[in-house]
């Protein structure tokens, strides 16, 4: 019997499902609210020296991966499922597009950070 | 003998014809957005690695009318995705037994939210300190 890999899959999507649950909220409203509405935050919370030295941290670079990566995988999962609900049945290019551009990113982010 | 045209049922719209479907869809659609906020933190990495004009264009932008708008909804949305990702976890996460009984599904969902609460009030404050 051949193996399945949805259990990789299912896995990235649950990391990245409970990652976001955790702290995806704090998250939007740090990056997306308070700091491009100048609230509670310093100013220069989100200075590009603030963010360069963040990102040249080891736990740093893997922080930022790990958000960018395992929310892609997780969604790239949810919306290749979602899309077989709602009657798109390529299967195969549904998934080569999803779980493709899911790891395109991850590959990017992970360059960059590493280049950094 | 002209090819088969067997009967397909129409799938437009079967998700609206009952609450708990409603709830799934809204449920999974958040995926868009996760997505959607993945992206905009990826090109920030990007445009950090171009310079800090690069990356002052990419704060810059982020303080846009449309951006703000943007992440207000993504904000919800990702409110509405901790609620409803701890409220399904009782049925994604494998049986516990706890002291010879089954762990109900409320306790489940509530230490999950409990626990989202703590993280994200750590990660402001950490926010916070280091900055």
């Amino acid at each position: 019997m051949k193996r399945s890999n949805e259990p990789i899959f299912w896995s990235l999507f649950g990391a990245g499902g409970m990652l976001a649950a955790l702290i995806g909220p704090a998250l939007v409203f740090i990056t997306g609210i308070a700091v491009p509405f100048g609230l509670i935050f310093k100013p220069d919370t989100m200075s590009y020296a603030h963010m360069l030295a963040f990102s040249q941290n080891w736990l740093g670079k893997i922080f930022v991966l790990a958000v960018i990566a395992l929310f892609l995988w997780h969604a790239a999962h949810r919306i290749h499922i979602v899309l077989h609900d709602f009657g798109v049945h390529a299967v195969t290019l549904v998934r080569v597009l999803c779980y493709g551009g899911a790891f395109v990113g991850t590959v990017i982010a992970a360059y960059t950070l590493l280049k950094l | 003998m002209s090819a088969r045209r067997p009967y397909v049922r129409s799938m437009d719209g079967w998700w609206k014809r009952d609450a708990y479907f409603i709830s799934y869809m809204a449920r999974e659609v958040t995926a868009v957005f996760v997505a959607l906020y993945a992206i905009v933190l990826l090109f920030g990495v990007v445009r950090l690695s171009q310079g800090e004009a690069a990356f002052n264009g990419w704060l810059q932008y982020l303080t846009t009318p449309w951006m703000k708008v943007f992440h207000l909804i993504v904000l919800a949305v990702f409110c509405y995705h901790t609620w409803s990702w701890f409220n399904i976890m009782p049925k994604t996460m494998p049986i516990i037994f706890f002291g010879g009984k089954r762990l109900q599904p409320g306790t489940i969902t509530g230490t999950g939210l409990v626990a989202s609460v703590v993280a994200c009030l750590a990660v402001l404050l950490i926010v916070r300190g280091m900055s």
